[in-house]
């Protein structure tokens, strides 16, 4: 009877350690489960395609780390990484202080304004005036929920919160909202898709660094100070070594990087 | 075994046969610890924040439940009705819809209806000006829908099994007595086929309570969605879902307490 | 409409083949979450009808809670706390943390909480043999685990499979709620097609006819199930 308990000790023991193996080397990366063009979106293959796969799939082979998609509800990304359930969040996840209290950020990869789109037969500005009694939506778990929340409400303007931004933008085109804001570089992706006609971008909002963070950066674990050297060191060389622009141009026609 | 609509034994709190017995005491003081230690080692300085939010979200919860499950029974009884009586293409358009309701997750068919008709909203602006718009606009409308739906077709199809479960013998004595059809079946065959029913509906109102959190999803704020929000804004994993559970467990609770009651005064003879 | 047709083929630009990969994921969880549900209900029933008081009380709270709190949140807390529980215990017992993937987690989601249900349908099921049948067996010498093979189970089988025939129902639409946790079942692929697509009406339409055909096609198997179990018995009115 010993020599089974023992035998199955070992077993587990041998399993565990060959798990802990397999995982060394595999990082499972956290994708927000919606289309997120131009950054993420699924295609009909099933794959995921966009400018954040290549950036991905760049700093991956240059760290030498195997990187798996791992696709998660937007709204519990975050929850998702610290149960890790996933290693890192490439996710436009933008680098706040809020967000730093609980898990820890790569350097910036890209940095995007912020901007407000309204139909097209509408006039307003991006601005608390402008927007006084509008419907605004918003993807919950975003820098904007929480901008938003500041400057338009409560009192100004009517918020609406999405779990996915697709689904902000299809109500705006639906007439069931007068604005949305999100990140500028994905609505204007929006705007130049076949539903996004009814709309224009009514502007840039008032920057707030503390809201709405600097830059996107790669989400990670706190603690996790040897995958973080290795992520940066990766955008750095990237950046250094044109890969990051080579694949910057297939979607964009401005530096996505900002100042 | 008590079948529920969907054939799921009922909803039954557990009886309080004695909970002074010995290892009643220790499980007790267990579970006390638990708690204790929950309250002790978690987050909760979030709570006073959100306290009237999550007030006024139960209170939206409860509207929910209450209007979905009303007109919900209401459109059951035509619906049982007519799958017992005919007109042929009426029962057959009757079993179709509890058949696709039925045969569908709630959330597929809740955002079928809210961004499936947003979509041909976007084809076509001319319906903002009709006056429906006021309501197409917001989301309610479209959660109260799909839950009413819902409800209509497990209870009519419960329904449909209490008009055809009432003693033929009845009906006939009704007619016997000179009654007309209406009023056979106002005064006979509605109020027995109600009463038979009546057991299925605690059960089904505790599902339709659970069925209500799918409504955040579009957008509507219940308790569920408050309880998002906390999670969002504190970044919490466990804290705010555990609150959420314990608010519904009371609330089944109380239905449950409530339904037994009205039992309770509703007179039963049959065996 | 065309268009729309066009946008179900089966290989790309069509989306038919994501939603199909999306209805074998979500059958997949389906089929693995009610076995799982099934076996803690046997235990869980057994357990009720022939355990010591604690047990019996500790089912009673499983059951109870189970069943009174949404399915969504449950699978909200199951998800995120089951593979965190399961690491951390892991680790108190000085192994490393193990992998678990979304399958797997997803099984054990809709296994619990199907397992409250079954536990019911199969102690109400249980109850319902007639009482000489199983002490027959005990007249005959069989020990407790030959009657529960030989007489218990089968003899229970008639009057759980109605109960257990919805759980499955109920199985394959709670494997919906998995898409508000991000796992890519058909709901969840549904929506991101609708939403990469634009065609919203399209998409959901044909996720409901995909589930529609699961359940009638489940009930065709059921009643089939249904009359093999049943046979040699009087019919029931």
């Amino acid at each position: 009877m010993k020599s089974i308990v023992k035998t199955l000790a070992l077993a587990a023991a041998l399993g565990a350690a060959a798990l802990g193996a397999a995982q060394a080397q595999e990082v499972k990366v956290g994708f927000a489960a919606e289309p997120y063009p131009p950054f993420t979106s699924p295609d009909a293959n099933g794959k995921w395609v966009g400018w954040e796969v290549d950036f991905m799939d760049a700093i991956c082979a240059e760290a030498k780390l195997k990187c798996v998609i791992t696709p998660v509800a937007w709204d519990g990304i975050i929850p998702a990484l610290t149960s890790k359930k996933i290693d890192m969040i490439i996710g436009s996840l933008s680098i706040t202080e809020e967000r730093m209290k609980t898990i820890d950020f790569s350097d910036k990869y890209y940095n995007t304004p912020t901007g407000i789109i309204g139909p097209k037969s509408e006039k307003f500005d991006a601005t608390p005036e402008g927007l006084k009694g509008k419907v605004i939506g918003v993807q919950v778990s975003t820098v904007h929920q929480e901008y938003v929340a500041k400057y338009f409400g409560p009192g100004a303007a009517e918020v609406k919160e999405y779990q996915t931004q697709d689904e902000a933008n299809q109500d705006l085109a639906a007439g069931r909202l007068d604005a949305v804001q999100a990140d500028a570089i994905a609505l204007d992706a929006f705007l130049k898709s076949d539903a996004g006609k009814c709309c224009d971008l009514k502007g840039n909002v008032k920057d707030d660094v503390a809201i709405l963070g600097a830059g996107v950066g790669v989400g990670l674990r706190k603690g996790e100070t040897d995958l973080k050297t290795k992520i940066n060191a990766a955008i750095k060389a990237i950046r250094a070594n044109g890969t990051y622009d080579k694949f910057s141009k297939k979607y964009f026609d401005f530096d996505v990087y900002g100042g | 075994m008590s079948d529920g609509l969907s054939g799921l034994p009922l909803y039954v709190a557990p009886k309080a046969r004695s909970l002074l017995e010995p290892h009643r005491l220790v499980l007790m003081a267990v579970f006390a610890a638990i708690i204790l230690c929950a309250i002790w080692f978690m987050r909760w300085d979030w709570l006073p924040k959100y306290g009237p939010r999550l007030l006024y979200g139960v209170w939206q919860t409860l509207v929910m439940l209450f209007s979905t499950a009303s007109i919900g029974f209401l459109l059951a009884i035509p619906i049982g009705l007519v799958q017992v009586t005919g007109p042929r293409p009426l029962a057959w358009l009757a079993r179709i819809f509890c058949t696709v309701i039925r045969g569908t997750p709630l959330l597929l068919q809740l955002w079928l209806l809210y961004y499936g008709l947003g979509s041909i909203f976007a084809q076509y602006p001319e319906l903002r000006s009709s006056v429906f718009w006021p309501y197409l606009r917001q989301a309610w409308p479209y959660g109260f829908t799909a839950l009413m739906f819902s409800f209509a077709a497990y209870e009519g199809e419960v329904m449909r099994g209490a008009f055809a479960g009432v003693p033929r013998g009845e009906l006939e004595a009704a007619r016997a007595f000179g009654m007309r059809r209406f009023t056979a079946f106002r005064r006979i065959w509605l109020p027995r086929a109600l009463h038979r029913a009546l057991p299925t509906l605690a059960g089904e109102t505790v599902l339709q309570l659970k069925a209500t959190p799918l409504v955040a999803t579009i957008t509507v704020i219940d308790v569920y969605a408050v309880i998002s929000k906390v999670r969002q804004d504190t970044y919490l994993t466990y804290e705010p879902l555990l609150l959420l559970a314990l608010i519904y467990l009371c609330l089944t609770a109380v239905l449950v307490a409530a339904f037994r009651f009205l039992e309770g005064r509703i007179p039963t003879r049959e065996a | 409409m065309p268009a729309g047709f066009q946008l179900l083929s089966l290989t790309p630009p069509g989306w038919g083949g994501v939603l199909l990969a999306g209805l074998f994921a979500s059958l997949q969880l389906a089929i693995g979450g009610y076995l799982l549900g099934l076996a803690i209900g046997v235990g869980g029933a057994f357990g009720k009808l022939y355990g010591g008081p604690i047990l019996r009380d500790l089912l009673e709270v499983y059951t109870t809670v189970i069943r009174a709190v949404p399915e969504l949140v449950l699978i909200l807390l199951l998800y995120y706390a089951g593979t965190d529980i399961i690491n951390q215990l892991m680790a108190l017992a000085g192994f490393p943390a193990v992998d678990i993937s979304g399958l797997v987690a997803g099984i054990f989601v809709i296994g619990v909480v199907q397992g409250a249900y079954s536990t019911e349908v199969l102690r109400g099921a249980i109850k319902a043999i007639p009482s000489g049948q199983v002490e027959a067996a005990r007249a005959y010498g069989m020990g407790p685990i030959l009657a529960l093979r030989r007489v218990t189970l089968p003899a229970m089988l008639p009057y759980a499979i109605p109960g257990l025939a919805n759980l499955w129902m109920i199985a394959t639409k709670d494997t919906a709620l998995l898409a508000v946790v991000g796992f890519s079942e058909l709901t969840l692929v549904t929506r991101q097609a609708a939403g990469a697509t634009k065609a919203y009406m399209t998409f959901y339409l044909a996720a409901g006819v995909l589930y529609l055909v699961v359940t009638l096609a489940s009930s065709v198997i059921i009643a089939l199930i249904e009359r093999h179990a049943r046979r040699g018995m009087p019919r029931m009115g």
